[in-house]
């Protein structure tokens, strides 16, 4: 099975790698790029631990091929944190604490960083159906939509800061 | 849970992409969204020798109007749909039933053509497409042809897809404006599989009786289950409540849903019946006030 030369951006980087055709993208991200974030969770696409963003959306990198991203800008869980500055939703997360064991955060917070980027402000409603793609066996999820919902109300205040500062 | 090996096939064109699948025939399976395909796959539940990836085949993704129809490519992501103005202007029903299907991050992948293709019997697709009397456009280096929904799916998991066939491209008759329609569905969850679901179209005449109606439902049958008897039931009747109640015990009794570890039979069976009494009383509200709006 002949490998295939991978060239992709990931987390604003331009990486590449060798694959064979049947290396999951999930794989490829942890083994080849050291990108170890991403979780593989049920490999069949029903637990959402995988979730990156994948050219703008969320996709679960379980049900993709790495020979698939060639060409692609992908984002992962490290990509949201500055330094040691969190993320909104990381430090709303930490804060309400919307995590136990870990595992399905990274997915959770890939997943609900393009949520909010399309619906910015949620009812609670919306947030627990944009969760039902994404299985956490610790939380009972409560906190999570709390976190989830304390980050869109931040970063609207972050916003509509930016706004006034334009208009000025 | 890893995938068996493959030869991995990446075609640009559809003509090439219809040469690989006559070349390999049988050992070949079309790769779309992948949403079904490689959980089959790293389940192992599948071992084709060939993927064709048709992913970066050009001209399969779009939603246009042609000629009174709604034409949608068959490698269009169901998000694209769910999205489209278009779709939500000229096909309601379309618009109302994609966020039923699976969660966002599943969409953003999914396909029409690969839902439509894979003949889930709980799926969504399948039963909004028979309700509307889509076709579908199928190709293969042996030429062209279109077959209509009704004789696409053939039974449980099976359509009129032959190994060497690529589905292009699906076509919708758009529905005339006063038509009123309504999807619903029963699912343990958000974003699960339909234990039973309910497509419907209706249309009245001048004298407020129902001129036209389409009754569809999913989850209950290996392929989506029309019942033709239910539908003659409704013409010229007002569709006031009893008539929708009445119509739907009639098609509750034709049923003959399986028992599964997700639902028994009787289940399905009631659930099925009172999804199609609101659907149909939803369904003649929308295309009262369509009428009474002149539109
Ligand atoms: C967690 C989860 C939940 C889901 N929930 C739902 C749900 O609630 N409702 C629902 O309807 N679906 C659900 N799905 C399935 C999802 O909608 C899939 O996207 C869809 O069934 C298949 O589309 P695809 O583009 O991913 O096709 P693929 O997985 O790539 O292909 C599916 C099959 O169709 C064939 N095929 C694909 N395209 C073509 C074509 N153009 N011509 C001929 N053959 C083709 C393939 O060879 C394969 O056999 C779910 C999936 C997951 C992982």
């Amino acid at each position: 099975m002949t490998q295939r030369h991978i060239r992709l951006n990931v987390n604003g980087q331009p990486r590449e790698g060798d694959a064979s055709p049947r290396k999951l993208l999930v794989d490829f991200l942890r083994e080849d790029l050291g990108l170890t974030g991403t979780h593989a969770g049920c490999e069949h696409g029903v637990c959402g631990a995988c979730t990156v963003v994948f050219d703008g959306e969320a996709v679960r990198s379980c049900l993709l091929f790495a020979v698939q991203a060639e060409g692609a800008a992908i984002s992962t869980v490290e990509s949201l944190a500055d330094g040691e500055t969190l993320h909104v939703l990381q430090q709303s997360f930490h804060e309400c604490h919307a995590l136990q064991c870990g595992f399905c955060t990274p997915g959770i917070l890939m997943s609900m960083s393009v949520f909010l980027s399309e619906c910015p402000a949620p009812t609670e409603q919306q947030v627990r159906e944009a969760l039902s793609g994404t299985l956490c066996r610790c939380t009972g999820y409560q906190n999570i939509v709390r976190a989830v919902q304390l980050a869109a109300t931040r970063l609207a205040a972050t916003r509509l800061a930016a706004t006034r500062l334009a208009a000025k | 849970m890893k995938p068996p090996a493959f030869e991995y096939r990446d075609p640009r064109t559809r003509e090439e992409a219809i040469a690989l699948l006559a070349e390999h025939g049988e050992a070949a399976k079309i790769l779309a969204g992948g949403q079904s395909l490689v959980p089959m796959l790293n389940l192992r539940l599948l071992r084709p020798e060939y993927l064709v990836d048709i992913n970066r085949v050009a001209g399969l993704s779009f939603i246009e109007v042609k000629g009174g129809e709604l034409a949608i490519g068959a490698c269009t992501r169901q998000r694209a749909i769910e999205r489209s103005e278009l779709v939500r202007r000229t096909c309601p029903l379309l618009h109302e039933a994609m966020p039923f299907i699976a969660h966002f991050q599943i969409r953003s992948r999914g396909t029409i053509g690969g839902s439509l293709s894979h003949a889930d019997p709980a799926a969504e697709l399948p039963t909004v497409v028979t309700a509307l009397g889509g076709r579908f456009v199928l190709r293969s280096v042996r030429g062209e042809r279109v077959v209509s929904a009704a004789d696409f799916y053939t039974g449980f998991l099976s359509t009129a897809l032959r190994p060497d066939e690529l589905l292009t491209e699906i076509r919708v008759p758009i529905p005339p404006v006063q038509t009123g329609c309504a999807f619903m569905e029963v699912s343990r969850r958000h974003g699960d599989f339909a234990l039973a679901a309910v497509a419907v179209l209706v249309r009245f005449d001048q004298d407020g009786r129902c001129a036209f109606v389409r009754l569809v439902v999913a989850g209950v049958h290996g392929v989506p289950f029309r019942s033709a008897d239910t539908e003659a039931s409704l013409i010229g009747t007002k569709l006031l409540p009893e008539d929708a109640e009445n119509a739907s015990r009639l098609m509750a009794a034709e049923l003959e849903p399986i028992s599964d570890l997700h639902a028994s039979a009787d289940y399905r069976r009631q659930a099925a019946r009172v999804l199609a009494r609101r659907a149909l009383e939803c369904a003649a509200l929308r295309a009262r006030s369509h009428a009474e709006a002149g539109t």
